[in-house]
Order: C-alpha cells, then structure tokens, then sequence
C-alpha cells in the first residue's frame, strides 16, 4: 500500500486552500483522508499535488444559526453522532452518522469529505437530501450555495468546481414533532450502505402534513423519493399507507442502479422499497 | 503448589508483548544497507508473455537492480511441491518462482525491482514494459476439468493434477440396497486466510562466509530452511531461518513461496540484505487460499435413519499452480476423515486435484476437514428429513459408541478414543435444545423463521507418525523434537523445533514443564522460530504443536526428573529407588524433611562438585517424539439462527459448542482457540468467499469486498467442554487450534436451512448472503 509520489500543501485558511487549488491542476484536498487515502494507497488516485485542509479551524464545528445548524465541513461523524445541537434539530442526521463505518472512521472521517466523495454507498449524502439540507461553497469568485439534491452529479462526481472548497452545510431544523428516522442496510465488509433509507414525517390531525424521504446506495447518487412522498401526503401513515407508498420508491428510481457481486441491482431495487417501508415505519412511530 | 499449574487458565505470557505492540515481527527488522524488494505481478489470470521490457525501470531514483524471469532461470529452481500423494497419477509441472514465459493467475510474479525504498521500488514497476497474449481462463474447479477447458499447463490433460480414490466396504452395494437415498451438490467456496500480519521476507547473504539468513513469515522455520536449500542450492547447514513473532498464519505461512526465493536471489545478487513484504491487496492475491471445492455427494440410510452408506465425487480447485502441501489437504486431510463420528460401514470417495486460474490453494484452518465435516453434516440433516426424525436423534443412533483405545473405520484409519455420544447430549443440554425446538415451533406459527442446526464432528490432528507420513507422501516427517536445559540458577530455557504464532504455546510448553519437574512457570522461558538455536521439528499446523511438540517436551522432562532423582539420591545419600518427588522436591521416602529442590539439582548438576559415579554433568535433556497414532478431538455444537424472509439477513442468536481436546493444559487458551475456531468457521457460512470474475480478476480484492466476521454480527460464544484422554499421548491432550473452524461451518449452515425448510427452500450456495437466501426463498414461493 504505497501511494504514488506526490507534493503536499498544507493550507491554513480556506483563502489560502483555494489559491493553491487553483495554481495546481489536478490538485485534490485532503480533510480526514478515509476516502481518498485508500484510494491512493491503491494507487487508483495518484493526485499529483494534496492540499490539506485538516486543520482549518473555521472548517470545524456546530452552530446554530437562522432555521436550523451549520456545521463545518471538517466536523467529524463521531462530533456530529454526539451533538446535543445535531440531536435536537436534526437527530435523523446523529443517528446515520453513528452507523458510519467503524469507531477509527467516525473519529477521522469528516462529513465534508464524506459528501464531497460523492460515494453514493455513504449515508449523509442521503439524510442531507431528505433533510434539504443546503452545502456552501467557496471559490475564487467568492461563496455560493448548492442544494444537497444537486451535489452530487453522478458516481464519485460532484457539483464543486477543481478550485472550489466545501466549507459548511446548512441543515434546517426538522418541524417540530416531526419523527424521523434513517435505516440502513450495512455491507458486512465494508459497512457502506447497500440500501440506505431516511425519512421525516409530520403529522397533524392525524394525518400526514408532511414528508421527505431519500434513498441511497441503489444507484449511482441519492435519490429524493417524491412517489413516496406524495402517496403519504395527507395518509393516516397505517401500515397500510406506510405499505403503498413504500411500494412507490420504485417511481423515484431512475431504472439504473449499481449492482455488485454482493448485491446486484435487481436485489437492491427490491430492498429500497423494504428498507424505505422500515424507514417510514420507524419515523411515523416516532412523529407526534 | 507449582504442579497445578499444569491445567489452570493462566494468562498468555505472550500477550503483554504483542497488545502493546512492542513484538517485534519480520517488517519491524532493519539491517544496514538493506534494500527494498517490489514484485510486478500478472495482471492476467492466464497468458503467454511474448517478452519482458525492464530497461525503463533500471534508471529510475533509488532502482538498484532489476530482474525477470530470464535472470532466475537456471538459478532458482522451481519451488516444490511436498505432498506426493501416491496412487493418484499426480503430475507435478514446474513451478518457476518468476515467470518466464506463461502466467497462470493474477498475481504471478514477471520481474522484481529492487531499490533503495519500497516507495521507489514501487513507482519504478511502472516503467517495466510486458507483453501478454491473454488466453482463456478457467475458475470453476469442475470445468477446469472437463474436455476442452483452457489448458494450464501443457502436460496437464484436463488441468487434472491427481486422481485420488478411496473405497472401504461395498458402497454400490449399499446404495443399491438402500431404502433411503439423499443428496446434494456442495460448494466450499475460496477462502482468504488474512492473517493479521502480512507476509515478509528479509535474506541476508554473506559472500564472505556462504552463510544465507532469511527472517521469514513461516509456521515452520525448518521447513522453510530446507526448501530454500532445494530452491537456491545454498547448503542446508549454511541456511538460518528465523520465523521472529509471526502474526496468524491459519495455513497461509506454511507454504514456500516465490516471493523467499526470490528475495533470497536478490541478497546473493548484491550482496547486500533485501527486504520484501507484501501489501494486503498482494496477500488477497497470492497468498494461499483455503478450500475451493464442489462436492457431489450421497448418502444411503435405513427408512429407520441409520446410515449404510456414504459416496462422494469432489473437485479440489488447486489453482496455477500446486503449493507446498495442497495434494495432501482433500485427500489424506479430509477423504481419510468421510466417517466423521458415525458408524457408516460403506464409504467411497474420488478427488479430483483440478488445476484452475486462481490463487494457489493450500492448507487453511482446519485443511481438509471442514470441507469433510460439512459434507457428512448436510447429508445427516438431509437423511433425517428425509425419515422424519429430529437430526439430534438421527446422529445418536449413528454415533459411533464410547471406546477408549481405538476404533477401526470405513477409511481405513484408526481413531485414537471417542465418547460422541456424551459429547451430542453435553451440548443438547447446554443448548436447551428440546426448549429451543418447541420455542421455534410456536416462532413458526408466528410466521417467523427460526432454525437450529447441530453438527457433531470428530477431527483427525496431532500429525502424525512418520511413518505414516511417508506412506502418504509427505515429503517429510512429522514428529518434533525439545530441549530442556536447566542453568545453575534453576532457570530453564525450552527449546523446540514447532513455531507457535499466536497459539500461546510459549505458556502451555511452560506449563508443561512446570507440571512435571516442580519449576515456577515463570522460571521456564520457551524458545522457538530460529533454527539455528533450536532443535529440528516439523513446525505449528494441523493441531500439532501441543500434541507433537509438547509430547515431546513431556517426555524431555520425565528425563529430567529421573536424572534428578538419581542426582538426589546421591547427594542424600539413599538409593535411588527410595527417593519420591513431590512438588519439584526429591525426598528421602518417609523423611521429607531430607530434601533436594530441582534447583538445588539443577545448580549441583552443572557446578558437577558431586557427581555419581558415572554420570555426566549439566541437567539437560532433549527428546524426539514421533507419535504412535494421530490424535482425534471431536464435539457437537449447536446454533440458532432468524432468518428475515424480507432481505435474507441472517441474525446468529446462539452459538453453543462442546470440545473435547483430552486433557486441556490451560482451559483458558482452549476456549480462545475454540472462540476464534467457531468465527473462523462461521465466517464462510454466512459472509466469507473469495469470488473471481470470469476473467479470473479477485473481485473480492480488499476488506471493503470480502467480509470478514465481525464481533457484532456474532452471539456470544458459549464454550463448553468435556474430556476424554488419548490413550496413545503422554498427556493425554489431543489439539483445539482447528476443532471450531471444523465444527461451525455445517452447524450454521444447517441452522439455517432448517430455518428455511418450511419455505421449501432445498439449497443455497454459501456464503449464505442476503441475496443468495432471499433469491432462494423468493424461487421457493414461485414453485421453483
């Protein structure tokens, strides 16, 4: 496991992460280095240049702010799988983020890389596209924002620019009394979602006000589950109704998903919609 | 009360050491002037090398030296194979430790690199130019077998390296007459062993002497050091190979492999030492692979359940080519063992050694008789659904009964002493099994999918007399060799020929000979891995180490004690007929209080002031034990298993398992070996396989694809044990190193198709993944 040569930046504001972005083609950035590292020790990356963002401070962190958290694309899942603020606001985000990987990858493994790597296996990219959640960025022309739902464009692809660096995500607050939940179907290797499942439910008058749901892992990005979501408007959220619209991810399938020596599309198709059905099960018990 | 250390669940002395991660191991040696060894392997699982370009990595930084196959040809010999099974028409090509003209699986070594790091050893592999002519390619041990498959090599008709039949009583007979016959086709799928610490190789040569040391990941040493003598032609004596801590093996390091030789040839080459160590993605592809069989087998019983007869066809995937031990593992290792713990007077069997473009394939924990025990458990199951009966009541009534010294079966060998029947009720009872059986009922009726398996299994270790060995083949004997030496302080040094690596057998051998001369276990220091300070031995594989060498160690220090008593009665003036021992203190019968410790022997043996007429001074001696019979442990473990009908997730809720290795020197290591025994056997049930593509690329090729067992997807083990001794060993031990691994894989695959009976699913590959069962359950509902 010998990486190939390589030359190593460390950056000390996001300012300085950018500019050497920008005067090195091919340039990738380093956060926590449990997506990328494994690659180049396999050398199926070989960046010529790294520049290491580790230890930005202004990357780090939980707050809250207007509507709901910002947190710090350098935040590590263990940080966000014990935050009081993630928990109150957005707990569907704390408990995916304890089903990631092992101790050693909650405690390095940053949500920023995470979603940046654009692995559709991983499970944040799929809670932040139910929660809405909002990624911001900053390039050499200043700071934009990207919704979750567009970020990432394809399999390990994503909407940031070579000499953009993802500082933050913006996370609304689920409504109050709503019930969430993500389930996941684990690779016993890897630990990445074979099928991964999040769902928030609201419910008034006993009835649905309000549904996200997302599922990840089948193919190649996340996908909003908008059938879902319009079969529970206005459900009792029964077992009945849970089953039907669970029925429906199908819709919100784009009719091309991964598949694998472990589990082949077909197979991964058929558990969408029972690791989805779990989801709206665990969240609606939850809602209230 | 030093003698009860003898049986008593001390800690490992070797734990401290390696938790801390102060042990140091192969990689962790650095030598002046050492150099780094990078091997380009074939990217092809099987094609011609029409030639080998190495000049554009000659001139790249730190690149010392370059070689291919032209540079080893006719300097290297081709690494042997060392289990000759007679009989069965074994052809033996030439296995060149670098490949020159043809590569036979991913992985083949074409040329090696050496520089003055490993990281410039690697990027210079770059720049070495190959040029393949692909050919076609064959996994499937079976195909590989038929006519015109891809041919592997040229003298090779069909890729069939050996045809091995065995034959006791008359089994057409037995099938002919059976009321009952059942069957099924099972695959043992390809294992990675994945020790913890990965291969390494550090030769250093001496032109001024002759002299060639390689620090080597090796379970055994002398082994290793002969098998460099036959590859490189350095003379035996001037070889020292030192196996320093050895991190896991599980079979995977008792192979020679290219990768010694050839980082032995560079050393000679240059003069200067050179270091090899393979990564882990090297590991998942050359390192040997365990198991790869398709087992046709069947089964005849009585309509009562009692079976008559057992008849198998097995193709044994050996991949490229064969590895130091491979023809002996599925025939001697596992055909000889076809009776498992049951009466079946009618047993016939045919292994075909089928060459395949995969990893080479060798011994793996438990060799031979998981891919066995597997086999006869399935068929037992089968039988008893086949008569309605429980299968727990199925193997009682086959069981073959309590005996004590020997018992003659089918295939032709002779267990040493068996209580299977206690074994099967110990483990009922422990299990609760009546109470599981009625709580799955009452689950069924819920529409849940709850199954219990049981497997009772007998194993054959402890290997084994010599002289057997060599009627079987084996390039070599298998008995071992100790030396006790006791120093003027009463310390002791134990020196063996056997390589414990993660055994914990510097502890046991301790306490064996703390149990038998009264020394403090802590006096007692266990020597091993070098072979140029230990005594000659066979090495730690097969359940031996224990059994072998530590009978060896038993006898070596029962010549202690008689030599010390001798000494005793001297010095004490008394004959030596009337001197007793007690506690490491030789006495005057009758008058204890007239005393000499082992140390004060130990201390007058060497000083020598006062010796008797006749006898030699110092207080050592060494013993070679060669064993009458081999050793057979055996049990009965019992799992529970849900299925979710949904997914085809499989939740292992209990684990139950009932050992008897004979008498247990320390019960606490027996239940670590039988722990990691059960999850090694359990892993291939329900989640390990090394999978090749159709291109014979490893898809499985790291962590992140081949699933390793978890502590979280397992129950809590439940160990038990009873104990019945050897009849034929000095301490009545029998070995535990593989009895888990032997006994869990059919235990959970029975769990769970009896959990997926009631849905008409009749088989399902392992490892039994999601997928694999939710796919079966699915063509079960659709009549299929």
């Amino acid at each position: 496991m010998f990486p190939a040569q390589l030359t190593y930046h460390r950056a000390g504001s996001v300012a300085e992460a950018v500019q050497l972005l920008s005067d090195n083609e091919g340039a990738k950035l380093l956060a926590g280095g449990h997506s990328l590292l494994p690659l180049m020790k396999l050398r199926l990356a070989a960046p010529a240049v790294l520049v290491d963002i580790g230890r930005i401070e202004a990357l780090k962190g939980i707050s809250a702010s207007d509507g709901g958290i910002t947190i710090g694309a350098l935040t590590t899942h263990a940080e966000i799988a014990s935050s009081d603020l993630v928990q109150q606001n957005a707990p569907v985000l704390a408990e995916a983020a304890a089903l990631v990987g092992d101790p050693a990858v909650r405690n390095r493994g940053t949500i920023g890389g995470s979603v940046s790597h654009a692995d559709p296996a991983s499970d944040q990219p799929t809670v932040l596209t139910a929660l809405g959640a909002t990624f911001n960025v900053t390039g050499p022309g200043g700071d934009r924002s990207i919704a979750a739902a567009d970020f990432a464009t394809g399999l390990l692809e994503n909407a940031l620019n070579d000499n953009e660096v993802l500082t933050s995500i913006s996370v609304p607050s689920v409504p109050s009394g709503a019930g969430s939940a993500y389930v996941k179907f684990s690779h016993p290797a890897s630990r990445y979602a074979v099928v991964g499942a999040a769902a928030i439910l609201s419910v008034s008058g006993g009835a649905c006000s309000s549904a996200s749901v997302a599922v990840g892992g089948v193919e190649t990005k996340p996908a909003r589950a908008s059938s879902v979501e319009a079969a529970l408007a206005g459900s009792d959220l029964g077992d009945a109704a849970l089953d039907a619209a669970a029925a429906a991810v199908g819709g919100d399938l784009s009719g091309d998903p991964m598949g694998d020596v472990f589990a082949s599309a077909e197979y991964r198709r058929a558990m969408a919609a029972v690791y989805v059905r779990r989801a709206l099960g665990a969240a609606a018990s939850r809602a209230g | 009360m030093t003698t009860r250390i003898f049986g008593s669940g001390i800690r490992r002395r070797e734990d401290p050491r390696l938790i801390t991660g102060r042990a140091s191991y192969t990689d962790d040696i650095k030598l002046p002037g050492m150099l780094h060894a990078a091997i380009l392997r074939s990217p092809y699982a099987h094609a011609n090398i029409r030639s080998v370009d190495a000049s554009g990595a000659a001139g790249q930084p730190g690149v010392v030296a370059v070689y291919t196959g032209e540079d080893t040809d006719g300097v290297l010999n081709g690494l042997p194979c060392a289990w000759l099974i007679p009989g069965s028409d074994l052809k033996t090509p030439a296995h060149p430790p670098v490949a020159k003209d043809k590569v036979r699986y991913v992985g083949d070594a074409v040329a090696v690199v050496v520089a003055e790091s490993r990281y410039q050893a690697e990027d210079a592999l770059e720049h070495i130019a190959v040029d393949y002519e692909p050919l076609d390619v064959v996994i499937n041990p079976k195909a590989a077998a038929q006519d015109g498959a891809p041919q592997i090599h040229e003298d090779v008709p069909n890729n069939i390296a050996f045809t091995w039949a065995l034959a006791g009583g008359d089994t057409d007979a037995a099938f002919a007459d059976a009321a009952v016959t059942v069957g099924d086709t099972i695959t043992l799928q390809r294992l990675i062993a994945n020790p913890m610490e990965p291969r390494s190789a550090l030769a250093q040569w001496s032109a001024a002497t002759g002299e060639l040391t390689l620090w080597n990941t090796s379970q055994n040493p002398h082994i290793a050091r002969f098998l460099t003598c036959v590859v490189t032609g350095v003379p035996e004596h001037k070889i020292r190979v030192i196996a320093p801590e050895v991190g896991g093996g599980f079979g995977s390091k008792i192979p020679y492999y290219a990768d010694e030789a050839i980082t032995a040839f560079c050393s000679m080459k240059l003069g200067v030492p050179v270091k090899w160590t393979e990564t882990r993605s090297e590991n998942y592809l050359i390192t040997t692979q365990g198991r790869d069989h398709i087992e046709e087998v069947e089964m005849a019983a009585t309509s009562d359940g009692v079976i008559t007869g057992l008849r198998t066809t097995v193709y044994a995937g050996l991949g490229g080519y064969l590895s130091t031990a491979s023809p002996g593992v599925p025939t001697i290792l596992h055909g000889l063992m076809y009776s498992g713990p049951y009466n079946i007077p009618n047993i016939s069997g045919t292994v075909y050694g089928v060459f395949n473009n995969g990893c080479p394939v060798d011994a793996y924990r438990g060799a031979g008789r998981p891919e066995a025990t597997t086999l006869i458990e399935r068929l037992v199951d089968l039988v008893a659904a086949a008569v309605g009966q429980d299968p727990a009541e199925v193997r009682r009534k086959n069981l073959i009964p309590k005996f004590e010294n020997g018992h003659d079966v089918a295939t032709g060998i002779t267990y040493d002493s068996g209580d299977y029947e206690s074994a099967l009720d110990s483990c009922l009872s422990a299990a609760g099994y009546e109470a599981l059986r009625a709580e799955q009922a009452q689950a069924r009726a819920d529409g849940r999918c709850v199954g219990i398996g049981v497997s009772s299994y007998v194993e054959i270790c402890g290997l084994g007399p010599s002289q057997v060995a060599g009627a079987v083949g084996f390039q070599g004997g298998l008995w071992e060799s100790a030396i006790i030496r006791f120093y003027p302080t009463g310390k002791v040094n134990v020196m063996v020929g056997s390589s414990p690596h993660g055994q914990g057998e510097e502890t046991t051998f301790a306490q064996i000979v703390a149990g038998e001369v009264g020394v403090d276990v802590d006096d007692v220091e266990v020597l091993h891995g070098d072979t140029d300070n230990t005594p000659m031995g066979w090495g730690t594989y097969g359940s031996r180490t224990t059994a072998v060498s530590g009978a060896a160690i038993a006898v070596a220090a029962r010549k202690i004690k008689e030599k010390s008593r001798a000494l005793a009665a001297h010095l004490l003036e008394a004959a030596p007929e009337d001197i007793e021992y007690e506690d490491g203190r030789f006495f005057v019968r009758g008058s204890p209080d007239q005393h000499k410790t082992i140390q004060d022997i130990a201390l007058m043996a060497n000083v020598a002031w006062n010796m008797p007429e006749g006898m030699e001074p110092g207080l050592e001696a060494s013993a070679f034990y060669d064993p009458p019979n081999f050793t057979y442990p055996f049990g009965a473990h019992v799992a529970v298993v849900e299925v979710d009908p949904e997914t085809g997730h499989i939740d292992l809720q209990r684990y139950v398992a009932v050992d008897d290795c004979g008498v247990q020197i320390n019960p606490m290591i027996v239940e670590g070996q039988v722990h990691g025994g059960v999850v090694q056997g359990v892993g291939p049930a329900l989640w390990e396989g090394a999978v090749y593509d159709d291109d014979g690329q490893l898809v499985t090729g790291s962590m992140l694809d081949y699933a390793l067992p978890r502590a979280d997807l397992l129950p809590e083990i439940e160990v038990h044990s009873n104990s019945t001794p050897s009849p034929h060993h000095p301490l009545g031990v029998k070995g535990i190193g593989e009895a888990g691994t032997i006994a869990s894989t059919p235990t959970v695959y029975n769990a769970v198709m009896d959990a997926l009976r009631p849905l008409g699913v009749t088989r399902v590959d392992m490892p039994l993944t999601p997928e694999k069962v939710w796919r079966a359950i699915n063509d079960a509902r659709n009549g299929g």
